[in-house]
């Protein structure tokens, strides 16, 4: 074998070396990612599970450093503010979207959408001034409301989107079918399309109420918080995101393990909620992932 | 006319015939109520960012007249005083944002080409949904886990050894707490991943097939493939999704302020503890006595909004840029 | 042969494209006309017109009038969607609505406008539409089976069978069996010379032995233009255009 060809043998050799070597590396990248979701999931049971007994489900926190007490306010909290803001973010995200769908040429429209994806791009808590601004100020105190209004000013645009991009997948055959029965443009929009789509569009509004459901900083000084049970609109409310961060934060090693179980109780109402309604629509193609 | 076709209609369930002209009256009442309520309904939407701009704008405006542009630049933040300057926080936002992105973006584009080049469609599939839980993840719940096994860790391990090798620079001096730059920088890192990683496995699964073939033809290894024809290929949207991550990396609140030590302090080294535009507000707002406090407070806000808006904007259209491409080649 | 519906000069534009040059054609009551022509001839844009289906598209226009027993269908104040349910519409691919049931699928017009039906008249209604489209003994065991779950033909029928339940009086069929295999092609073509009795057709078809085998009259479209209208025995034997001719023959098209 000449010189010449021997060099090139070897920098061939080297050259696949050097690939499977990258391609190695990024299956090692991707397992360092996914390390973090394995070993949180596995602290979260590890450090709460044992302190999920009932009376964590059904006391109110304990007075600062007593031992004991329980998270029921916080739970009940936080489903009341995802429920309240449910009410108002869900039906105006998909009316927008059912307007963006139909009007997919419209200058309002145009500026609806780049409205809906900008404001996905805004900091949760400068949502949270916002509501601040608008809804505890002119009522002079923390409340429900507020951490309401501030929740569903984050799903809004979420809904929105996906409500749209659902409407959009529904094949336009089907529309014009509909209309050519001599049922009215609107019948069509949701008694075919719509309907079509519900599925879909289902999902967009549970996943965007998954989101909520974790959000910390937009509560802090809009429902902001309270020790005794609740479920007044017009008064602070807990919720288990900002209680977790509380207790979190304290000093009190009796707190803090309340804090992990607060965090699986919340890890797990999420994870069920993104698990359950990809496992409910695993067949549907009409669902795009 | 129109009635007399209706009742026939339902009583009899056969369809009328109008015997003569004026049969079809306009009857688009219902189609321009429901035209009208998506209207009223997309507007409220709209005019909630508008709402959120200029509700931000009003309650700075006693800050801004009060430092004007030395807000930017100011490094006291002093409530007692009432004196309040921006910069530690800008600071902090600006390094913490970069260690994560130093460390996500290699582990993302990693992630990214792994999901898209190397596993078979059913594991790609299912790896991108792990990545995707972990986005899931409230941040709450990441921070409770930073300050009690991230943040020890960090200090036990791996700030001795980054001390002792890399100790003559300012980056790396000074006590070892668990409560850091660094810690908030790994740990934003971990949580922007996720975002990275799917925007970047997304645009290089739309890189079509016909230029990996082209690569693979002339006698590329995979990897010289991937730089020759994948990467390049994808690179606004490479780019576009880092400038995503940063967005998400400036807005996170909640899990910086539990691990970066909430001081209003900049100092070099990495091991110190500091503070950032979003973590300064969770902390102090509910408590901000004073106007000129809380006014403060909310231009920080119009900060971090004015840069996570800019940000966002680029991002997308560089994204959709890079994915819609594809789609084009194959017309 | 009385004429139930006759374009005056019609034109139809796409923004500013225009698809259709001043067509002027009479459909003759219980009659199928066909409209033949070349790919991108028009012919669709023409019996989307007759329905008014045409403006549904962004940008879309039309110009000159559409008489349905002699009452222009473009009028102002007419409402596009009474036009509709007097002049029903087949298309190409077959769409059964995929939430409904086979059963449901037929009674959707009446039940997506609101009309309240009992449910021994829904039934009788169904069955009567789904006889007429040859549909009804294939099915009757399995109305309430998901309308998706049919085979092509049978959708189509489906399909049929859905415009028919709220009775128009004349019945469009754009390019009702392109999407079909033969057989079905040929039940579908049986059914359109049982439909003529009560209905007038207008069938669009590339397929110039369905027009001869089924049509009384043919109409040849080319370039949005009216070459030719007459007999389909006079059209296919004894063309009196050029252009009819080489169409006919195969020389283009």
């Amino acid at each position: 074998m000449s010189a010449k060809s021997a060099s090139h043998t070897r920098r061939t050799i080297w050259r696949k070396v050097k690939s499977d070597l990258m391609m190695g590396v990024t299956v090692l990248a991707t397992v360092i990612t996914l390390l973090p979701l394995f070993i949180i999931l596995a602290y979260l049971l590890a450090k709460g599970a044992s302190s999920l007994n009932f009376a964590f489900f059904t006391h109110m926190p304990a007075p600062v450093a007593e031992k004991g007490g329980g998270m029921a306010n916080a739970i009940v909290g936080t489903l009341e503010l995802i429920g309240l803001a449910s009410l108002i973010g869900v039906p105006i995200g998909i009316g927008a979207g059912l307007y963006l769908a139909a009007h997919p040429g419209g200058r309002l429209a145009a500026a609806a959408r780049f409205g809906a994806d900008v404001m996905m791009g805004v900091p949760s808590i400068v949502i949270g001034i916002f509501a601040y601004a608008v809804v505890v100020r002119p009522m002079d105190g923390f409340s429900t409301l507020a951490g309401a209004v501030a929740l569903a000013v984050i799903m809004i645009p979420l809904v929105t989107r996906t409500t749209e991009e659902m409407l959009l997948l529904v094949p336009h055959e089907l529309r014009e079918a509909a209309l050519a029965l001599g049922v009215p443009a609107w019948r069509t929009t949701l008694w075919v399309v719509a309907r079509t789509a519900a599925s879909g569009i289902a999902t967009g509004a549970i996943l965007a109420i998954a989101r909520i459901a974790g959000e910390t900083a937009p509560l802090l000084f809009t429902a902001f918080g309270n020790r005794f049970w609740s479920t007044s609109l017009t008064e602070p409310i807990s919720s288990l995101t900002v209680q977790v961060y509380t207790y979190a934060i304290s000093p009190f090693p009796d707190w803090q393990r309340q804090a992990w179980a607060g965090a699986l109780v919340l890890t797990t109402i999420v994870l069920a909620l993104e698990l359950g309604v990809r496992w409910v629509t695993r067949g549907d193609t009409r669902v795009a992932r | 006319m129109a009635e007399i076709l209706e009742a026939t209609h339902d009583s009899v369930g056969v369809a009328a015939r109008p015997a003569h002209a004026g049969a079809f009256r306009a009857r688009l009442s219902g189609d321009r109520l429901f035209n009208l309520v998506t209207l009223a309904l997309t507007l409220v939407g709209l005019s909630i960012l508008v709402g959120l701009a200029i509700a931000l704008v009003i309650d700075s405006a006693p800050s801004i007249k009060a430092f004007g542009w030395s807000f930017v630049v100011s490094t006291d933040w002093d409530p007692v005083n009432e004196k309040f300057g921006a910069l530690p926080f800008i600071y902090g936002t600006l390094v913490s944002s970069t260690i994560a992105l130093a460390i996500a973006v290699p582990l993302s584009l990693g992630v990214a080409l792994c999901l898209s080049e190397m596993a078979p469609e059913w594991l790609g599939q299912r790896l991108g949904f792990m990545v995707e839980l972990l986005a899931a993840i409230p941040s709450v719940v990441y921070g409770l886990w930073a300050i009690f096994v991230l943040g020890p860790w960090l200090r036990d391990h791996i700030e001795p050894m980054l001390g002792k090798a890399l100790g003559f620079t300012p980056l790396f001096r000074g006590p070892q707490v668990s409560v850091s730059m660094l810690c908030a920088g790994v740990l934003l890192a971990i949580m922007v991943v996720p975002y990275i990683a799917a925007v970047c496995t997304d645009v290089f699964r739309a890189v079509p097939q016909s230029q990996r073939e082209a690569a693979l033809a002339l006698g590329a290894t995979r990897w010289e493939m991937v730089r020759i024809a994948v990467l390049p290929y994808g690179l606004s949207g490479v780019i576009g999704a880092i400038m995503l991550g940063l967005g998400r990396a400036l807005g996170e609140t909640i899990a910086v302020a539990m691990v970066i030590g909430n001081s209003p302090q900049i100092s070099a080294s990495l091991f110190a503890p500091s503070a950032t535009l979003a973590s300064v507000i969770a902390n102090e707002f509910a408590e901000a006595t004073s106007t000129l406090y809380l006014s403060s407070l909310v231009e920080l806000g119009l900060v971090l909004l004015a840069v996570g808006l800019a940000l966002n904007i680029v991002a997308r259209t560089l994204v959709l840029g890079a994915t819609q491409r594809r789609f084009e080649e194959e017309q | 042969m009385a004429e139930k519906l006759v374009a005056r000069h019609l034109s139809a534009y796409f923004g500013q494209g225009r698809a259709l040059h001043d067509i002027s054609l009479a459909f003759p009551a219980n009659m199928m006309t066909a409209i033949i022509g070349p790919s991108g001839c028009g012919k669709s844009t023409l019996v989307r017109c007759l329905n008014r289906m045409h403006e549904v598209v962004a940008g879309a226009r039309t110009e000159g009038e559409v008489m349905l027993d002699g009452e222009d269908i473009y009028a102002p104040g007419i409402d596009p969607v009474q036009v509709r349910r007097r002049i029903g519409m087949v298309f190409q691919k077959p769409t059964p609505f995929p939430t409904m049931s086979i059963e449901d699928n037929v009674a959707a017009g009446l039940k997506l406008n609101g009309v309240a039906l009992k449910r021994p008249e829904r039934d009788r209604i169904v069955e009567r539409s789904l006889r007429q489209a040859a549909l009804w003994d294939e099915v009757k065991e399995r109305l309430r089976r998901p309308g998706a779950s049919l085979s092509g033909g049978q959708q189509q029928r489906l399909c049929v069978a859905r415009a028919l339940a709220v009775e128009p009086e004349v019945l469009l069929m754009d390019e009702p069996c392109s999407a079909l295999d033969p057989i079905s092609t040929a039940r579908i073509e049986e059914l359109l010379l049982e439909l003529k009795a009560n209905y007038t057709i207008v069938l669009v078809t590339h397929n110039m032995q369905q027009a001869a085998r089924t049509a009384d009259l043919t109409a040849f479209l080319y370039t949005g233009e009216l070459i030719e209208f007459g007999e389909t025995r006079q059209i296919f034997t004894n063309p009196a255009r050029r252009e009819t001719e080489d169409y006919i023959t195969g020389r283009f098209g």
